[in-house]
């Protein structure tokens, strides 16, 4: 009995702690920047509200009856603590919080600037995409933990000290200057990635937590693409995720075999994601401002144009990897691009631009340099070299399915030379 | 917030300069400094003996232990700082970048704890 009077009310602060939880969260340590405190005081809040709701009913807006307990907790949390700093900010929070406490105005919307504040430069790269997680959507350290593979403990660790940092180095919960912007904005973009490429890289999707991050990470896309809907970076991003997502069902067949980008069947490619990122992408390129999120969404469109026109649009990728390359310099790229020339110009031209890249100690135990310098010299008929590449890039595969892939890739290849007819 | 900004310079590019480059360096602090006045942001700061002068003491197991030098060795030392109180680490930050020896050396932002 009491169990059915009770469900109704965890599902509604279920409901309103998915939805509003990131929102509340930047809302009240905005004006305290204790992001941790804010938290606390809204967990303590969603405690109450599912001991208060099935008694009392839910309320009307109960967003706001949330943010009304959790800021009675958040000024009794500062009132027991002794020291100068928080007397003066009690003081101030008194202040703030009481000048609103109607509980009918609109709670402005603050993720942007809580966001800005987790991928500031003062906080370490690699716990940025973790802190977003956690302070906007709610996660906690032992999820995010298991999805970055590192156990819950040290994540847990490394998120009380990064918003330790934001409280005590007093890093701004604001959305930067004009001047500032485009720069910061770019660690909160990838951070976001981050988030999305943990989640894409189950392939498998049998990880539901990262599966769900990879949902969560276009989520928090959208999210900033529509507080900044001028900003093309921001647009190419989701742009970018949404392709990427389109061909998630397309990248194993039936066996759980890996499925190259090239080998896959256009009609397992969810055409509503495409378009969507087809759309945005557009939006994002009449902006005037290129970035590399852009190029990487424009590669993708230009891959999948193969659905449409039979054959990927080469020419164009090729093009796209050489603009990439200028941006960023990257090794990875320099070998997609290596790829994308033998497509064009033949596979002794992809070797020459890989050979081009042997000088870079990084990329002696990279995989995908080893597998494009296996396929490009497969196709070029040294069989030989090509063997060996194959050999490289499979000891260095840690993914079972794609070391699979690679390890068919090299029996056919001695297949073929075991049997020169066949090579015809 | 207060924040002390530590500047960290390599002493020997300083003895190295020349009496031009040494003129300039000043006369750029000097406005780096009234600049901070006129924004009310400065709280204090001093320029520092080079570490060669600097003296270690440290007590332990109850035995005072006196060390010539600085702390620690390092390719840049400790130069000079300022005290400034900034509504938050953004604010700080900006000041850092227009200090002179952000361009030579490197400044460390640190917060004050606040009793």
């Amino acid at each position: 009995m009491s169990r059915e009077e009770g469900d109704p009310a965890r599902a509604a602060a279920e409901a309103v702690a998915r939805r509003s939880y990131g929102k509340l969260v930047a809302f009240l340590a905005a004006r305290t920047r204790d992001v941790a405190a804010a938290e606390d005081a809204l967990s303590e809040a969603f405690a109450a509200a599912l001991t208060d709701w099935p008694a009392s009913g839910v309320p009307r807006t109960p967003e706001a009856w949330l943010l009304t307990v959790a800021r009675r907790k958040l000024i009794d949390a500062a009132r027991r603590r002794q020291t100068g700093e928080s007397a003066t900010e009690h003081l101030l929070l008194m202040a703030e919080l009481a000048a609103d406490e109607d509980g009918e105005t609109q709670i402005p919307d603050e993720r942007l600037a809580l966001m800005f504040a987790c991928a500031h430069p003062a906080i370490d790269p690699g716990i940025r995409a973790p802190l977003i997680l956690q302070t906007i959507l709610g996660f906690d350290a032992a999820v995010i933990a298991s999805a970055f593979l590192v156990s819950p403990s040290t994540m847990g660790q490394r998120l009380v000290r990064a918003k330790g940092k934001i409280r005590q180095a007093g890093i701004p919960l604001r959305v930067p200057e004009r001047a500032d912007l485009r720069e910061r904005l770019g660690a909160v973009l990838e951070a976001i990635y981050a988030a999305f490429a943990e989640g894409w890289s189950d392939p498998a999707g049998t990880e539901a937590r990262r599966r769900n991050l990879a949902e969560e990470g276009i989520w928090l896309g959208r999210l900033v693409a529509s507080l900044l809907p001028d900003e093309p970076e921001a647009l190419g991003l989701v742009a970018l995720m949404l392709h990427a997502e389109a061909r998630r069902g397309a990248r194993r067949n039936a066996h759980g075999e890996y499925v190259p980008l090239a080998a896959q069947d256009p009609a397992l490619w969810d055409a509503r994601l495409i378009e969507e990122a087809e759309a945005l992408l557009f939006r994002a390129s009449s902006m005037g401002a290129t970035g590399r999120y852009q190029l990487e969404a424009a590669l993708q469109s230009a891959h999948v144009v193969r659905r449409v026109t039979g054959r990927a649009d080469w020419a164009a990728i090729e093009k796209i990897y050489d603009a990439l390359l200028a941006l960023t310099g990257s090794p990875v790229v320099a070998i997609n691009r290596a790829v994308a020339l033998a497509e064009t110009r033949g596979p002794a031209a992809g070797l020459a631009a890989l050979d081009a890249l042997a000088d870079d100690a990084r990329l002696a135990e990279y995989q995908p340099y080893w597998a494009a310098r296996a396929g490009l010299l497969a196709a070029a008929g040294d069989v030989e070299s090509a063997d060996r590449a194959y050999e490289q890039a499979i000891g260095l595969e840690s993914d079972p399915a794609v070391r699979r892939f690679l390890q068919q890739g090299r029996m056919k290849l001695r297949a073929r030379s075991g049997d020169p007819a066949g090579r015809a | 917030m207060k924040y002390l900004l530590l500047i960290y310079r390599s002493e020997a590019a300083i003895s190295a300069a020349t009496t031009e480059q040494t003129g300039q360096m000043m006369a750029a602090y000097g406005a780096y400094t009234e600049a901070m006045k006129k924004a009310g942001v400065m709280l204090g700061g001093e320029r520092l003996q080079p570490t060669a002068t600097a003296t270690t003491v440290r007590v332990a197991k109850g035995k005072t232990e006196v060390l010539n030098g600085p702390y620690a060795e390092t390719k840049e030392q400790l130069g000079g700082f300022y005290m400034i109180d900034a509504p938050d680490l953004d604010a700080a930050l900006s000041w850092a970048a227009r200090c002179p020896g952000a361009s030579h050396g490197t400044i460390e932002v640190r917060p004050i704890w606040a009793m």
